[in-house]
């Protein structure tokens, strides 16, 4: 690539003729995390301690000491962190190659019927359905599922019940197929988490967890704004915290979609 | 005969709030063997080994025998009223403010003459029934209270200076969640506390009795995330003012000890909850209760801690969260130190396991957490520092007190 057109893309950018736009939740204390039995281990919740705020703990300045897990707020998913990719290289958010973290996002939009059923699965025959207006899924892409989600109040957005969460996401045959057939570089939900509320009782548990980073492929979670990206050429921008042998981290999500 | 006290009105904001006085400290070291028995809500005096005279006030040595074995113990309670006196103009700020103030000599039916603060119902010669309690300086003062019930007893203007009744006072309740918070709400709710703000963590979380406590006037489900510093501060500056007590429900119950368990995340965990959870609240709420100490029938009166009688003694079992309730127990002095001088009652309630899901597998004696509701309003009620609910917490500050190392050796098994 000719160095011009990185500064014809930075022109863009400053112009607005290519948007920016924040895929990220704030990182705060309020925003729903990953809830497991009591008798797991938990993540920490987001916890931000002022150190001074311009006063006698410091008088010119203001800064917070924060701690949280590696999985709260709009995270990154490494495939270390899933049991199927604990064996393979570089599979860490400190060792993952850097070009990864910059890729084009193909956003298949599920709202309405996320919107009718809060079970609702992404499924092979709907990404077909998708492909067949916007062509088929290049490899390396993010394939984002835009249910709007994002929209919600936190409750209806944890949607806690007594069997558990009930949030959109991806059925098992969709996950293994946009991984083996499609190559997909990741894939990113609004929800708390890349798979559905129910995915513990799928064959296998957790089919995003278990496909994506068994090949070695990424996930990103909690994102909004998807419904201001295109359904192609959007280009995602996600690095994660190098955190030493991390298996995720908060993280701020950019897209760069064109204007018109 | 007393005057119920009526609900207060609104302030009127252009009055400066009253500030909190504090009525005489000083005490011999031996006197607080009273303060002991007032924490406990006890009657306790001195009494002779050798002669077996009980003596009064706090003594060296036996007045009839001069003896030195003069050990505090249960005394009967039952005096009659010799001779009453009302201080009009005392110089002391605290009894300045508050005269009429009566006060009168007793005669213990067990010897002793006692100078006491009488209760408005107390007759001359009629009998009396003695208490300890703590004053608003959290010192040992003798109460004469009428030997029978009378109406409105609890309403009468000296006993509520050494009392937290919840009685149209605003409570605090920091975890509704739990069965413990949601038994005290009802339990404070039936003694005439006017509204209970309700602290909800994580109101994206559903819980059981939700629907019960949102239904209910003078009930206001409030966000409290007491682990949360920002939470405690912004619900403080929406309600800081009007917290008259605090009840401390935060209840974060984890098994283990150290070498079952692996890394720090649970006692990470329990410490956050429970002690960073405890500093949260005090400097977010604490200021403004010290503060509200003498501000009228509803002032701020007391704090409250729920706390595990392992605080006392570690129980392996539960290791950890025994060092974190130990820890929360040591900052309950310094709290107590810090709002004495709003006359802020820090009542600590020990309780020994309690029939909740984290000590299911623990055989009974369990408490119920409606026993432990009752005991947070009668010891408002009575102005105790120091509960024991259940038959586990007595029985381990009984064995406490009789050897340590013993109960350090027994409690590990």
């Amino acid at each position: 690539m000719h160095s011009n057109n990185l500064l014809e893309l930075a022109g863009a950018i400053s112009s607005g003729a290519v948007r920016v736009v924040d895929l990220t939740f704030t990182l705060s204390p309020d925003f729903p995390v990953i809830v497991l039995p009591p008798e797991f281990g938990q993540a920490a919740p987001v916890r931000i301690q002022e150190i001074s705020r311009y006063d006698g703990r410091g008088p010119a300045w203001y800064w917070n000491n924060i701690t949280f897990g590696e999985h709260t707020g709009t995270h990154f998913d490494a495939p270390i962190h899933w049991f199927t990719g604990k064996n393979l290289p570089n599979n860490a958010v400190d060792t993952m190659p850097a070009k990864d973290m910059i890729a084009p996002a193909c956003v298949i939009d599920c709202s309405v019927l996320a919107a009718q059923d809060p079970d609702f699965l992404l499924t092979v025959p709907l990404v077909e359905a998708w492909e067949a207006k916007h062509g088929r899924i290049p490899e390396r892409n993010w394939v984002l599922l835009r249910t709007d989600w994002s929209k919600k109040g936190w409750r209806d957005y944890a949607n806690l019940r007594d069997d558990g969460a009930h949030t959109p996401g991806p059925n098992p045959a969709v996950m293994k197929w946009l991984v083996e057939e499609r190559g997909i570089i990741g894939f990113g939900n609004e929800t708390i988490g890349t798979d559905a509320g129910q995915a513990g009782h799928f064959e296998p548990p957790y089919p995003a967890h278990h496909f994506l980073h068994g090949a070695g492929r990424y996930g990103l979670q909690c994102l909004c704004n998807l419904d201001q990206l295109p359904a192609t050429g959007a280009v995602i921008v996600a690095s994660p915290l190098k955190i030493q042998n991390g298996s995720g981290s908060p993280l701020r999500v950019i897209a760069l979609a064109s204007s018109t | 005969m007393i005057e119920p006290i009526k609900p207060p009105r609104r302030k009127n904001p252009l009055l400066r709030t009253r500030l909190p006085a504090s009525p005489p400290r000083p005490r011999s070291r031996t006197s607080h063997g009273f303060t002991r028995a007032a924490a406990e809500g006890r009657f306790m005096l001195q009494r002779c080994e050798a002669c077996g005279a009980f003596a009064y006030p706090a003594r060296e040595a036996c007045p009839s025998c001069l003896s030195v074995s003069l050990a505090f113990v249960d005394a009967p309670r039952r005096g009659a009223l010799l001779a009453e006196t009302t201080a009009r103009v005392p110089s002391d700020i605290y009894f300045r403010e508050r005269t009429p103030w009566r006060i009168g000599l007793v005669k213990m039916d067990c010897g002793p003459t006692i100078v006491a603060h009488l209760h408005a119902d107390c007759v001359e010669g009629a009998a009396v029934r003695m208490s300890l309690q703590l004053d608003k300086s959290g010192q040992a003062v003798a109460f004469a209270h009428p030997e029978g019930e009378t109406p409105n007893m609890a309403d009468d203007k000296q006993w509520r200076e050494m009392t937290a009744d919840p009685k149209f006072r605003r409570v605090l309740v920091t975890n509704g969640r739990s069965v413990i918070g949601q038994e005290a709400i009802a339990a404070l709710k039936a003694a005439g506390a006017k509204t209970v703000f309700v602290g909800i963590a994580e109101p994206w979380r559903p819980f059981a009795g939700e629907n019960l406590l949102r239904g209910q006037d003078g009930i206001e489900i409030v966000p409290l995330d007491a682990a949360d510093e920002k939470s405690a501060t912004d619900l403080a500056a929406d309600i800081g003012g009007k917290v008259d007590i605090l009840v401390n429900t935060t209840e974060y119950v984890r098994p283990g000890g150290l070498l079952d368990r692996k890394g720090t995340s649970v006692a990470r965990d329990e410490i956050d909850q429970a002690y960073l959870g405890f500093i949260n609240l005090a400097q977010a709420f604490g200021p403004a209760m010290r503060m509200r100490g003498a501000d009228g029938i509803n002032n701020s009166a007391a704090w409250v801690n729920i706390l595990s009688v392992y605080a006392l003694a570690n129980w392996p079992a539960f290791g950890a969260y025994s060092a974190s309730q130990a820890a929360c127990l040591s900052l309950s002095h310094c709290l107590r130190a810090e709002l004495r001088p709003g006359g802020v009652r820090v009542m600590n309630l020990f309780a020994g396991p309690v029939d909740t899901e984290w000590f299911q597998t623990v055989p009974p004696p369990k408490v119920a957490p409606r026993a432990i509701a009752q005991a947070i309003v009668s010891g408002l009620k009575g102005g105790l520092e120091e509960i024991y609910v259940g038959d586990v917490a007595e029985e381990i500050r009984q064995r406490l007190a009789a050897n340590p190392k013993a109960l350090e050796r027994e409690l590990d098994r």
